[in-house]
Formats: structure tokens, sequence, C-alpha cells
């Protein structure tokens, strides 16, 4: 019987600070034993449990790519007891990874349709996971139109700023980069709140787009209306919850939005879904 | 279907026998109140059918303790496989829970669908159902909180046990109901064979008469026609959450409640897991590392933990309530809030009158 509690052990390979104020951190971990790595085969939208032996254990989208081989890479927000311990780890300790767990952003439904990423703060990471996803050669014919609407307090907190400015210069990903404020006069990207820039750039919907949004609470609440605005209905606004989490695999039973659990029947769900039940999240 | 009589003089030689293949539990009294555990060489269980011997706690803990160790690491750098945790050792020979009352043996059946999933198995969990012969005691005599039958099982329900026994005041009457069943009886040496239709008459004459002695009862056929937010949105969990404490003494006390905590532990280089029973009642279970809870307001906890039970169970698995009406958080709530009323309250709540 396989032990859905036990990690498959992992090292830490590398840190990267993620933000200017250093709350965010990159980890990319190496597996210590390669069948783990097969086992822990995983889709754009997912997350795992990042356990710390005699610490404990925190829920954390994958914020690296399924395209991606022989590593997997989690960002994480320093703010509890486990993600401060993380904080301090080094390169070279042993942990455990448990996962992956949940559902993940609906890829069969999304094939041959445009998609809009939006995202707010540090929610960028499986979206991250889902564009390097999308824009891999193997996979950008199966996608129309892709439009990314990311903002951040400042340029120094946005996530990933290489690869954005990356695609930026693409043509086959619409970029729309977007800050609450800044001072810097050479910031060459938009200034101005996620639902603004979403309001002025993002396209409009027909029964071909799909919009998958993920951020801090106050950013989705005026998205949504916007959306609505530009024509998306609620089956086509997709969306990722977190939840306080233990097990992961949904036994533990924190978790639920209704008969629901975030763990195991999401994180991802649709709008519609999403208001067909209590708001406990 | 196979019935064994036991003559109650040859009981206990026979649970001595079973001692040699089987760690045996079952309810005894511990100094104020009944409590299952596991018995000492001497122990015997009590078979008191009595109201008072009702165990406070559910037979639960058996398979599913209250605290358990799951996996251990070694922080010492130095050793070999340092920081990688395995599963403990824990012993799973054939365990024999004694005396347990049908509806609880039943519970096991409803935390078998959380624990043992297609997608998921518990091994804790799956590795202590699979060690256990669950024993059955027929409630003769129903306690006033007992409102099993109207929760689809009942004081003689046979669906979660291997051996149903039935006092009838001179011996028992053993329904062989499973192999593992069957094992355990010939382990202890009982072997007497009743008449069948003589001995099936008379457990049908009692179950008869156990199942009349309930007095109480509960509706909720009504429950499943209304939606899940109408229930949530209902005005009377107010007034239902009023003088709840948030104590979890019905979580605590429910054997169908399931919810459990993972907690670390590190001493002395060397780290455990633990898994620990948890409470909906409390607010730490949802708070977010951020500050922010989604189930802030004790209303919203009380109410989690009837929507549970009451409403979303059953949309889910289709199988009745998430309870088996043994009346345990009835009897042990502080401030007297009863679960049949709330039923009742649901299930009769119309949106707009």
């Amino acid at each position: 019987m396989e032990n859905p509690y036990r990690p498959y052990p992992v090292r830490i390979d590398d840190i990267e600070i993620a933000t200017e104020d250093k709350s965010l951190k990159t980890f990319k971990f190496v597996f210590l034993n390669k069948e783990d790595e097969e086992k822990f085969s995983y889709q754009a939208g997912q997350f795992a449990e990042l356990s710390i032996p005699g610490v404990g254990e925190i829920p954390i989208g994958i914020a690296s790519s399924p395209v991606e081989k022989g590593f997997v890479k989690f960002t994480v927000f320093k703010t509890g007891v486990v993600t401060s311990h993380l904080h301090n780890m080094k390169v070279g300790d042993i942990m455990g990874l448990r996962g992956p767990l949940g559902n993940w952003y609906p890829w069969d439904t999304l094939e041959n349709k445009n998609v809009l990423i939006i995202g707010g703060g540090f929610a960028f990471t499986t979206l991250r996971s889902s564009i390097i996803y999308m824009l891999d050669p193997a996979n950008r014919s199966k996608f129309k139109n892709i439009d990314v609407v990311y903002g951040a307090r400042s340029p120094g907190m946005l996530l990933y700023r290489d690869e954005l400015y990356e695609w930026e210069k693409r043509d086959d990903i619409n970029m729309h980069i977007t800050v609450d404020g800044t001072d810097d006069p050479a910031w060459n990207y938009h200034v101005g709140f996620v639902p603004t820039i979403t309001e002025e750039c993002a396209p409009k919907a027909d029964k071909d787009t799909y919009a998958i949004v993920c951020g801090p609470p106050i950013m989705i609440k005026f998205t949504q209306p916007v959306l609505e605005k530009l024509g998306y209905t609620d089956e086509q606004i997709i969306m990722s919850l977190e939840n306080r989490m233990k097990c992961g695999i949904g036994m533990c039973g924190r978790c639920n939005i209704g008969k629901e659990l975030v763990c195991k029947d999401g994180p991802v769900f649709t709008l519609k879904e999403i208001n067909q039940t209590p708001k406990e999240y | 279907m196979k019935i064994i009589k036991i003559d109650k003089k040859e009981w206990e030689q026979g649970l001595d026998k079973a001692r040699e293949g089987y760690h045996l539990f079952g309810p005894v009294k511990d100094e104020n109140y009944h409590i299952i555990k596991e018995l000492g060489s001497t122990d015997y269980p009590d078979m008191d059918l009595s109201a008072s011997s009702d165990t406070i706690l559910s037979p639960k803990s058996v398979i599913f303790p209250q605290t358990e160790k799951m996996l251990t690491a070694s922080l010492d750098e130095s050793q070999e496989n340092h920081h990688i945790m395995e599963r403990v050792d824990t012993d799973y020979s054939p365990r024999a829970l004694l005396g347990i009352k049908p509806y609880d043996a039943r519970a096991f059946k409803f935390l078998e669908l959380n624990f043992d999933t297609e997608e998921y198995k518990d091994p804790y969990f799956c590795d202590a159902m699979a060690a256990t012969t669950f024993v059955g005691l027929a409630v003769n005599t129903p306690s006033k909180f007992d409102f099993s039958t109207s929760v689809g099982t009942g004081p003689f329900d046979e669906t979660g046990l291997d051996i149903l026994l039935v006092d009838t005041d001179k011996e028992y009457l053993a329904k062989v109901i499973t192999d593992k069943g069957d094992d355990f009886l010939s382990k202890c040496g009982f072997d007497n064979k009743a008449d069948e239709q003589g001995a099936l008459k008379t457990i049908e004459a009692l179950k008869e008469n156990a199942e009349k002695a309930i007095g109480s009862e509960v509706s909720h056929g009504k429950l499943k026609d209304k939606t899940i937010l109408e229930l949530y949105n209902a005005s009377f969990w107010e007034d239902i959450s009023f003088s709840c404490i948030n104590c979890g003494t019905c979580t605590y006390v429910c054997p169908t409640c399931w919810c459990f905590d993972i907690q670390d532990e590190a001493k002395d280089n060397v780290c455990t897991r633990y898994k620990n029973w948890d409470t909906c009642m409390s607010r730490l279970f949802t708070e977010h590392a951020t500050g922010h809870n989604p189930r802030e307001s004790k209303l919203s906890r009380v109410r989690q933990r009837f929507m549970h039970k009451l409403k979303y169970f059953p949309d889910k698995y289709d199988q009745g309530l998430m309870c088996v009406g043994c009346g345990r958080c009835v009897k042990h709530c502080p401030v007297n809030i009863d679960i049949r009323e709330v039923c009742e309250q649901m299930n009769s709540y119309e949106e707009n009158a």
C-alpha cells in the first residue's frame, strides 16, 4: 500500500531571493531517488506539501512546469512557522515533498481556446508553470491567443522578472505587466491596479476564451466585475483557491467549501462552481 | 447463517484462549465511567447491558487513535538517511474489539468512506481495520439518547460487525457474520451450534422489543431536496449556535467524526510526525497563516459541524446522514445542543416561509 503521508526525500539544489523585500524565495529541489521524480508527475496548477521533518508541512503551488525536467520549483512567502524555517534553510539540506496534489487548470478544455491569465502579487507561481507549459514548442500550437495581466506593488515585487521581460519580447504571448506605482523613470510597462489594466488591455470574451484568475482576495473582488463587463461567463472564469490544509489528500477535513474539498476536489474551480458553495475560503 | 451458543460461564475462559492470538479491546469501568481500552491479561470486557455502562467515547480510537505516530526520521546529520521520513513500526497483529454497540460498529463503515478511497488509502486506518475483528453486543434496552433506528442503523445492526452477540439472559447467541468472526470464535473454542430457526426467532423477538423501546426519532427525509446554500444561509444558525462554547466535546465523543491534525515533534535529534484528532469547533482548525480565517465566527463553526453531518456528507456519498444515532453528543453537550432538534429544524426549513 502506497503511504500518501510519506514524503519523497529531496535536496535543496538552489535558493533564489524572488522579491526585493526578501519575503519570497524560490526553492529548487531535486529528488534523492530518480523513481520518485517519475512518480511526481504533475500538471500545471497542482500543488504539493513541502515537508520539513520535525517542523511540519505546508501546501504550496508548483512553480516549475511539467516541461521542465530534473527538478521542481516552489516560490514561498515567509509567513508562518514552516515557511520561516524554510527561509532559513540552505542549499544541500534534505527535506521532503508530498504530491502532486489536487486538480489542475483544465488543459483539455483550454485546447484551441484563447487564454487570458490574470495574476497578482505572490499568486503567480502556478500561473508561471502554466505559461511555461503553454509556450513550450510542443504545446504552443494547442492554444490560440495568450494574454497575461500580471501586477505587483512595485517592479521589485514582481516574481520571475527576467522571464516576464523575455516573454514581453515574444510575439506569441501578449504581456500586460503592471505595478501599483513606481518612481523608476525607466519603467517601460503599465502603472495601475490589475483590474484597471485588465479592463484596458484584456481581450473581450467570446465562446472560445477563458480566463484564469489567481491573486489576493481584493484583486479577485475587483477583477470579477471587469471580466463580467468583458463578457466572460462564470463558466469561463477559472480560479485557484487556498485554504488551510494538513493532509492534502481529502481526509483531514478542514479545507472544505461546502461538500468540496479544496485540496482534492480543487484547488481549481470555475466561478460557477464556487458560486454554488459557501464562500468559506 | 451460523449461530453459536455461548454459555455465559464459559465466556471468560473462551476469551482467555483467544488472548493467544488476539489483542483484546473492550469496555471496562475506569474509576467513574466506562472507557474502551486494550484489556490487560486479567481484564474482561464489561458486558453489562444497562445504559450506565455506555462508554463516554466511542470505540473509534481502537482504529483511529486520538494520537498516532505516523512517520519518523533522524535529524542527526551524521546518520545515514537523516531527514528522510519512514513509517513507524506499529503492531498490526490481530485484535478483537469486544462488546461494542452495533451502531458504533456501523460508524467504522462511514470512516472507511473517508480513509479508504480509490484514490488514496490511509495505511494506518486500513491496516488497523484489517487487523480487527468486530464483536458487537446487541442492545436489548436502548438508552433514552439512542435514536439509531431513525438514521438507518439500530441496536441489532450487523453492517459493521464480524460477530453479533445477543444476550438472552442465560447465554449469548453469537451470529457469525464473516469468516473473521468465525476464526475468532474457533480460537475461543466456542463451537456449540444453536438450532438456527429457534435462535433466529429469539433474536428477532429481542430485536423487535429493542427497536420498539427507542423513544426518540429524527426526520431527515426532506434534507436532500434543499440546496446547500439554502440551508447554509438559513436564519436559524444564530439561535442554534448562541449557547455553544466551542468545547469540541461533540466531535471527540462522536463515532463518525474523522477530522484530524498533523503535528511534528522533535526530541533528541529524532522527529516524529503525529496524527491527532482535531475538531471543527476550534478557530485554529481553519485559520490561515496570514491570520485570515474562513470560519472566524462561532456560528460558522457550529454550522460547519451540522452541515457536514446532515447535508455535505449525505450529498457527497448518498449513504444517509453522517450520524449513527448513538446520542453521545446529546448526552455530553454542556449547553444541551441537540443534533435531533437541529436536524428537525433543517429538515422542516422553508426558505421563504
